[in-house]
């Protein structure tokens, strides 16, 4: 299982919760594991977030969790 | 890898090689945006609403198709419909619809044979308006009773019962706030407004667009990112994606303010509607002020909880940001940025993303943390003045460091917040004798750094030289840095590697040059492509010698075998090599596609001192130091150039620059008149330290350079000026009549 924690202002849209824990490996199937478990997330997530893993920010769906790994989701960041 | 493997020992890499642009732009050999032609090309011009908020009831261009020599005028008529949420807010931002949101939104657009023709021909357009209620201010504009501008533009994330111009709501943070509070010896809480302001790059947009009848287009352009200008130009004008080729310019900069369209789909429509000629448009400074994307204003409550020994116990913060009337200010940014140097056992950060009828907000360079760190760091500097404390000692009390939980959420990897502070403190500018009305400012800043999406390609020439094919276009030295990368990777002269900036026909999509990503992002990948080539030249000499590869090392640009094991041959030289390749198995490249993981974050901190005139209010910058960690310095001089100028735009926004708005919503200082950026002779030579904590992540250790130099400077500006008048400014910009006022309001009279 991957806690996820999420920004509280998302607590409106699960529930209350602010860490949602889900079965994934990698970074794709904890956001299609966050969507099946709290659908009110889905356009959060198809707006485009950001993952950070053990405190690295990553946005590729491919990129791997390991057990145990600290896990934040983030919204997307831009820059100039 | 750990900081300490990395091999220091390098021939290039840190070297001040010449740079590969300088030749060109100092001789104006180099081609910017406005500087295309193409035969049969038409000159366009945008009509532009006078008004910040009109219904548009008729538009009629009779009278401007009627002049001989114009060939096509476009409206919103012209444009697909249907589109829905980011494409949509691009289309209305560069076309407007119904109504005009902001002075300056472009409600119709001409083409003619001259450009003085086509802009004869606009002012001959006749547009009907209604002009409807307005509201530019952030504080304003959040208010229940205030013109709602865009009735349903609020996302998923704004609870019910939010004013209506709230499009957007963000809440964050952990720890116990009321028991951090209830901790601290003292808990003080301030205001604070940072005003628009624009990237103020010296070269506007400008375009040649071309597009035909069958969907296939071309276009030449300034910009940041030549995909993001072909996926949004498409987008806009219902295209598919890869029959427009976007090529870019050299660059003139952009600090984000060219990662988006304005005038590109116009050119475009431009042309289809002329019968495919090619329509340049190029925009007047006014032009750029009134309609391309300046950041957000911003109004922001923060509060801290500090211990009597500088221990800081909470921190609030709450931001109202403003981005023009689209959703898209830098909103998350800031408050990510808060308290990002600081090591808080409670935080809270809420946010509220607010319409107003200003023109959409672009990116500028660490998007809104600047405005952060001049509402934390004048807090903080406030609170450490009032305690006695020393305010680098404040800093480094409460410092994060790796491993350390972020005020954002996840913990830190490798930093350098404690190296810049403590460069800082020992720096001769800290201990520099300060005279009468004078006084020291010291602010830390943020930058998180970015990947994005990434394609560089590398191929050996003939001759054994190389070149790289990259898409993110140049904006702060990144031809020189990732050629010097090559160059040591495959132990060749930098002089024999060329960088060129290529078009979207040539590569896989690119994100722009933005989020400090270009010497990160595309310099990793250009590693992970010259490796490619040399494990390819290593196969050739292997096979040359009889020999496995892996029994072949690559050493100063020569394959070599790998030991007395593997046979005595003598090395094989990169020339030799590439001269032989077409007998030995073809071309020699190497590419990258997709998205280099490992971003190192950045601090910096910055230490200035001021002389405040008390009888003007003039502040004049008297030192100036930047202290910043780059992870490593590929090439120095760009690297001292990059803190340099993010102080040089982050004084002038302290300082001087800011939209202001008349009383009927017309921006009143649309020119360099009267939006006035630092010149030279307003700076004193910024001194610059370069920390260097290597990049775990980067195979040299580079975290990315470009942004964080301008988060300190507005509260650095805003620390020095209260040390030196006991005034404390919390509104910019502090130009004199305000810096005169606050010192009045301290001193009276």
């Amino acid at each position: 299982m991957v806690e996820v924690h999420l920004w509280s202002g998302l607590k409106r849209l699960t529930d209350g919760e602010i860490t949602v824990a889900v079965e994934a490996a990698t970074v794709g199937e904890m956001l299609d594991a966050l969507t099946r478990a709290h659908p009110g997330l889905a356009p959060v997530i198809e707006v485009g977030v950001s993952a950070a893993i053990d405190g690295e920010i990553v946005n590729g769906r491919h990129v791997a969790i390991p057990p145990g790994a600290e896990v934040f989701l983030l919204q997307r960041l831009k820059g100039g | 890898m750990a900081k300490d493997e990395m091999n220091p020992a390098f021939k290039l890499i840190g070297t001040r090689v010449l740079r590969p642009d300088g030749l060109d732009k100092v001789t104006g050999r180099a081609r910017y945006g406005a500087d295309f032609a193409a035969p049969g090309m038409l000159f366009g011009a945008a009509v532009r609403s006078p008004h910040a908020h009109a219904r548009i009831k008729r538009i009629d261009a009779t009278r401007a198709l009627a002049l001989d020599g114009v060939k096509a005028v476009v409206t919103r008529a012209d444009f697909p419909t249907g589109l829905t949420g980011e494409d949509w807010n691009l289309q209305e931002n560069c076309m407007a619809g119904d109504v005009a949101l902001y002075d300056g939104h472009a409600v119709a657009a001409v083409a003619a044979t001259s450009a003085l023709l086509a802009q004869d021909a606009a002012k001959l357009i006749e547009v009907e308006y209604e002009p409807l209620p307005h509201v530019t201010d952030v504080d304003d504009a959040i208010k229940p009773d205030a013109p709602a501008i865009r009735p349903g533009a609020a996302d998923h994330s704004v609870p019910d019962g939010m004013p209506p111009n709230v499009v957007r709501y963000f809440e964050f943070g952990h720890g116990d706030l009321d028991a951090g509070f209830a901790e601290a010896d003292i808990v003080r809480a301030q205001t604070y407004r940072t005003e628009a302001t624009h990237q103020g790059y010296i070269e506007p947009q400008a375009c040649v667009g071309q597009l035909g009848a069958d969907g296939k287009g071309e276009m030449w352009v300034t910009t940041q990112g030549q995909w993001y200008v072909r996926w949004m130009c498409a987008a806009v004008l219902g295209l598919e994606t890869a029959q427009l080729r976007v090529t870019p310019s050299e660059i003139g900069g952009g600090f984000g303010g060219k990662t988006t369209v304005f005038i590109e789909p116009l050119s475009l429509a431009l042309s289809r509607k002329a019968g495919g000629k090619p329509v340049k448009l190029v925009m007047s400074r006014s032009d750029v002020l009134r309609a391309t994307g300046p950041t957000a204003s911003a109004s922001m409550d923060v509060k801290i909880g500090m211990k009597a020994d500088g221990t800081m116990t909470a921190g609030r913060a709450e931001f109202r940001m403003q981005g023009g009337a689209f959703p898209g200010s830098p909103l998350n940014e800031a408050l990510e940025c808060a308290f990002a140097a600081y090591k808080l056992p409670a935080v809270e950060h809420i946010g509220h993303e607010v319409l107003a009828n200003r023109p959409k907000a672009a990116a500028y360079r660490a998007p809104g943390a600047p405005m952060a760190a001049f509402a934390v760091e004048s807090l903080v500097d406030e609170i450490a003045r009032e305690l006695g404390l020393d305010p680098i000692a404040v800093r480094l009390k409460n410092a994060v460091r790796e491993g350390d939980r972020s005020s954002y959420g996840p913990r830190y990897k490798s930093i350098g917040l404690v190296e810049t502070l403590e460069a800082a403190k020992a720096h001769a500018n800290y201990a520099a004798p300060l005279g009468p009305n004078q006084g020291r400012g010291v602010a830390t800043g943020y930058w998180f750094n970015h990947n994005g999406d990434t394609s560089v390609s590398m191929a050996i020439a003939e001759d054994g030289t190389a070149q790289v094919s990259v898409g993110t276009p140049d904006i702060g030295g990144s031809r020189a840095s990732l050629g010097l990368m090559v160059a040591e990777t495959l132990g060749i002269p930098y002089e024999h590697v060329r960088v060129n900036v290529v078009e979207t026909g040539a590569l896989g999509i690119n994100e722009p040059s933005h989020g400090s990503r270009a010497t990160f992002a595309s310099g990793k990948a250009a590693v992970i492509a010259t490796e490619q080539a040399i494990a390819e030249m290593c196969r050739r000499a292997a096979a040359e010698w009889g020999i496995e590869p892996e029994a072949v090392d690559w050493v100063e640009g020569a394959a070599q075998p790998a030991g007395p094991n593997a046979g005595k041959f003598p090395p094989m030289k990169i020339a030799e090599i590439a001269g032989q390749m077409s007998s030995t198995g073809g071309p020699i490249a190497g590419h990258y596609e997709g998205l280099p993981e490992g971003v190192g974050a950045s601090f910096g901190t910055h230490v200035v001192d001021v002389e405040v005139d008390p009888e003007t209010g003039r502040t004049t910058i008297l030192r100036y130091l930047v202290v910043q960690d780059a992870g490593r310095a590929i090439h120095p001089a760009y690297v001292e150039g990059q803190f340099q100028g993010g102080a040089a735009q982050g004084i002038g926004w302290a300082l001087n620059e800011a939209y202001i708005y008349g009383e009927d919503g017309r921006l009143q200082n649309a020119g360099f008149l009267d939006y006035r950026i630092p010149v030279a002779c307003d700076l004193p030579m910024i001194d610059t330290v370069i920390v260097e904590v290597p990049n775990p992540g980067h195979p040299y250790g580079v975290r990315g350079v470009g942004e964080t130099g301008i988060t300190p400077p507005l509260p650095a500006v805003a620390n020095a000026i209260a040390a030196a008048t006991g005034a404390r400014l919390r509104r910019l910009p502090m130009n004199p009549p305000a810096v005169l006022a606050a010192i009045k309001a301290v001193r009276g009279g």
